[in-house]
């Protein structure tokens, strides 16, 4: 395997909860509580699960927008844990994100010219007619028109706003993106337009992806390496095919079960997964996922299950499964 | 054939704005008959939503203005009816519920008391008798510990279980019809799976008729019996769910169920696309809405706008050239 261009091992990104009236520590938020991850330059992962499952955290975390509690987050063959903020800088260049919904994430009273010429200022990159001309490079390349450059972002619709974050996104030509649930608030015509261009970007760019998203169906369709959060753990990863056709984890499987198809009479066999996902203030002893489990054991309840290689780089932690 | 319960004949419902008037919903005629689950599908703005309030008759006058030939429920017609009898017929023989249960909950009141208020209202029962049916109502919507969850106020159940009362309040009262506004587009896939049978569940208990409305195709594969599609604020095309989505009849429909991405082992290199974007109201072109996007548009299409006509199977299409003949 080629050297990961991100690396993430034992993460844990904790929230404290603070009492109301001396803001005393009273108990503690395990947003993330344990996760591995590695990327391969070119790859598309995507992160999937449920709400509170911890996936935006992570993505956060990565990205040293939200400081992680422990573990540490190689990048490009560099450890940046704990990388003080002047240090930091440049290599926000080489890592961005976009986010779910481009009208809060812009700045509405700046124009499109200005969102874009941003990073190239704020980097001491171009300025003058060559950052012109980069802005406009930039709008071809997302399919923006180049009278854009004048206009605000409420004049554009959802999908060309998220044009927009993307271009944003690849001003300083990062090798990676993380995209946190990035077609989540668009139609399904506009989904497939956003989605077709991320991959014809990353083809020309040879861009690595991280796709946080709760929709399976975009996962299947443009991730390389899919990994399955619950309750601020990874419960199963692997490649694609396997994950979707070859599920380990009793989570994965409810989850797979639990999406709708879009081909009448496939209706769900399967009972579907009762209960609600738990608080990750509180969560369950032994594996978290063990009182939704339909095939909880004793030893489930009392004992974390362990990660376990099955092959092929599939990874599951279940203890129906060595765990 | 089941009879209609609910016949919407030509409604419309228009903005008036300093300047102009806008048609955001316009001529939209469709049925819902007994016990059955009709799904209206469309993308945002194409006017999904306010044909659901225009039938509750929840819109506000002005700026909406609605119009219709007849909106006929249970042999009435509800254009004629005062605000009055509306509110007696409302959460009594027709509901609604919505996407954000936590938005329509009264924040303030525990949700038994929220469930016993239309048993009191519409049924006449007393307090004592309500609290006990609404008790029963949270069981059956799959609330455990019932008498204990009654106490509770909205903000201490999850989503999952704050549609599950709004799901208990609107059918209290057994009605006919229950209007449902994507009422699982903000939970988690498998708590929507629960609510999805839920819903299936008490429609063949009570044979409750549901209007469903939603973008997500998949939702109404699995949950709906026959579908209307809307686009820019009309029905482009109507049907059984099953041969709706085996051979779709409009370009719009065709173009919506292929650019959805599916669990497939072999990956497409790239979804179809819908070119282009949903015009806005009062922008409409001239002839058929849909003609900017389409690839078999022809002059026709950019001239004439084409009626909702009816097609083999018990199904309808608006389209000059249905399945692009």
């Amino acid at each position: 395997m080629a050297d990961p261009l991100l690396e993430i091992t034992g993460l844990k990104t904790h929230f404290p909860i603070l009492s109301k009236l001396l803001r005393r520590r009273v108990g503690t938020v395990k947003a993330v509580d344990g996760v591995d991850l590695r990327v391969a330059p070119g790859e598309v992962l995507g992160v999937v699960g449920e709400s509170g499952s911890g996936k935006t955290t992570v993505g956060k975390s990565i990205l040293r927008l939200i400081q992680p509690t422990e573990g540490s987050i190689r990048f490009e063959g560099r450890d940046i844990t704990n990388l003080p903020a002047a240090e930091m800088m440049p290599l926000r260049a080489r890592m961005q994100i976009v986010f779910q919904d481009p009208m809060s994430s812009l700045n509405p009273r700046m124009t499109i010219g200005r969102i874009l010429a941003a990073p190239y200022e704020i980097h001491g990159v171009a300025k003058g007619q060559e950052l012109r001309d980069r802005v406009a490079g930039l709008l071809g390349l997302v399919g923006l028109p180049a009278d854009a450059a004048q206009r605000y972002p409420h004049e554009f619709s959802g999908g060309q706003r998220q044009r927009v974050g993307i271009a944003r996104a690849l001003a300083l030509r990062p090798s990676l993106i993380i995209g946190d649930e990035p077609v989540s608030a668009l139609d399904v015509s506009i989904q497939a337009q956003i989605l077709n261009l991320l991959k014809r970007l990353q083809g020309e760019l040879g861009l690595t992806y991280i796709l946080i998203s709760h929709n399976l169906g975009v996962v299947s369709h443009i991730c390389d390496q899919v990994a399955v959060m619950y309750l601020g753990r990874v419960v199963e990863s692997g490649p694609r095919e396997a994950l979707f056709f070859n599920p380990k984890h009793p989570y994965t499987e409810a989850l797979l079960a639990a999406v709708p198809m879009p081909e009448p009479g496939m209706r769900r066999a399967h009972v579907p997964l009762g209960g609600d996902v738990p608080s990750p203030a509180n969560p369950p002893s032994g594996c978290a996922f063990h009182p939704r489990c339909p095939r909880a054991m004793a030893r489930c309840a009392v004992e974390a299950p362990m990660p376990t290689q099955l092959g092929d780089g599939h990874v599951v932690a279940c203890h129906l499964h060595g765990g | 054939m089941a009879e209609a319960v609910l016949r919407a004949e030509k409604l419309g419902v228009a903005f008036r704005i300093p300047g102009g008037r806008t048609q955001a919903v316009d001529g939209v005629t469709f049925e819902l008959r007994h016990g059955e689950t009709l799904g209206l599908v469309g993308e945002s703005g194409s006017g999904k939503t306010l044909t659901s309030l225009a039938l509750m008759r929840l819109l506000e006058s002005p700026p909406t203005e609605l119009s219709a030939d007849s909106i006929v429920f249970e042999g009435r017609d509800l254009l004629t009816l005062s605000e009055a009898e509306m509110a007696d017929l409302r959460g009594a023989r027709l509901s609604m519920i919505f996407q954000e249960p936590m938005t329509s909950l009264n924040p303030l009141m525990p949700v038994g008391k929220q469930i016993d208020e239309p048993l009191i209202r519409h049924l006449g029962l007393s307090s004592a008798e309500a609290r006990a049916r609404s008790e029963a109502l949270l069981a059956r919507v799959g609330i455990p510990r019932p008498s204990e969850a009654a106490q509770r106020y909205p903000h201490q159940l999850s989503g999952g279980m704050r549609q599950r009362v709004m799901i208990a309040i609107a059918l209290a009262c057994r009605p006919s019809v229950l209007v449902a506004d994507e009422p699982t587009t903000a939970l988690d896939v498998t708590i929507q799976a629960q609510i999805l049978d839920l819903l299936r569940e008490l429609q063949d208990e009570l044979g409750t008729a549901i209007l469903l409305i939603t973008h997500d195709l998949a939702v109404i594969a699995e949950t709906a019996h026959r579908v209307a599609v809307m686009y820019a604020g009309r029905i482009v095309e109507t049907g059984p769910v099953a041969a709706l989505f085996a051979t779709p009849l409009h370009p719009y429909t065709e173009g919506l169920l292929r650019s959805i991405p599916r669990i497939t082992r072999a990956r497409q290199a790239e979804l179809p696309e819908i070119p282009g974007m949903v015009p806005a109201p009062g922008q409409l072109p001239a002839g058929c809405a849909f003609a900017p996007r389409c690839t078999f548009a022809d002059a026709a299409c950019h001239t004439e706008r084409p009626a909702l006509e009816p097609a083999e199977g018990g199904r309808e299409v608006a389209c000059w050239k249905p399945r692009h003949g």
